[in-house]
């Protein structure tokens, strides 16, 4: 699982490069987060999912995983959700956990 | 109509190659996280997932995938084997009938998939999401432990509007 990451105005922007973050991906997706995540201080991180197709159980708990790593201190912010990953969040309501921005630019607004 | 009905050229192990039979998508494949990911693949690329409606594509993704990786992850956990699975559309919904020769489920009972309170985000669950997704998407939800195979039915719930 490839993610790519920048930092930029105390927000560190993190996006898979695959179109899925499924079971046979979650796991490394989880250990490639937290080497980005432990290799900056942004106190925000911001996952950028607009490539992200889909997303299944396993990789919900990854990304419920981050979220926990980072608390309380940091905080794992989610952009750009495609409609397949949006109902899993909206089923399970962890979309009433994570804050969710529309798109990436609307993420980075907050940051001013 | 059909869609490349599958690979019988494949050296099938009985008993899933008498599964066999007229589906509008029938694929036999590998019970791995391989396996799962490349059928899933396939079938969002398929001109059976083009006739589904939007709401229905994106039910049947989440559903079918937490289907198989449970078989990967707990029929399969000690043995390994195929994953027989036969698509057809039946009164305009999606009909899924998914077989395996793993474990059967624990006191051959589906898991009840209850839905987990959110509390505190340090106690958050990071799992057992599965069977509570596969029971709000699905209607007629059945299961057999038949002749040494576990038989999964269940029909996509039908979705208002194509959002």
């Amino acid at each position: 699982m490839e993610l790519f990451a920048q930092e930029q105005a105390g927000v560190l922007v993190i996006r898979p490069a695959q179109d899925r973050i499924d079971a046979a991906g979650a796991i490394h997706f989880k250990d490639r987060m937290r080497e980005l995540t432990q290799n900056s201080a942004a106190p925000r991180v911001v996952l950028d999912m607009s490539n992200v197709a889909f997303l299944d159980s396993s990789g919900l708990g990854a990304v419920v995983a981050v979220l926990k790593a980072l608390a309380p201190d940091r905080k794992l912010e989610l952009a750009g959700l495609t409609p397949t990953v949006q109902k899993v969040f909206r089923l399970t309501r962890m979309d009433s956990i994570f804050t969710i921005h529309d798109s990436l630019s609307g993420s980075m607004r907050h940051a001013g | 109509m059909r869609d490349n009905v599958t690979a019988l050229t494949r050296a099938v192990p009985f008993p899933l190659a008498t599964l066999a039979k007229a589906s509008l998508m029938h694929r036999i494949f590998a019970g791995t996280a391989a396996g799962v990911r490349q059928v899933m693949k396939d079938l969002s690329s398929s001109a059976l997932w083009r006739q589904l409606g939007d709401g229905t594509r994106i039910n049947a993704e989440i559903v079918l995938a937490e289907v198989l990786n449970n078989i990967v992850e707990h029929a399969y956990a000690q043995i390994s084997g195929d994953i027989d699975l036969a698509l057809d559309m039946r009164q305009g919904q999606l009909h899924c009938q998914i077989t395996d020769t793993g474990h059967p489920m624990p006191d051959f009972t589906l898991p009840e998939g209850a839905f987990q309170d959110l509390g505190a985000i340090e106690t958050l669950p990071e799992g057992g999401f599965g069977w509570f997704l596969i029971r709000n998407l699905t209607e007629e939800l059945e299961y057999r432990h038949i002749g040494g195979m576990n038989q999964l039915s269940f029909t996509l719930i039908r979705e208002q509007s194509s959002r």
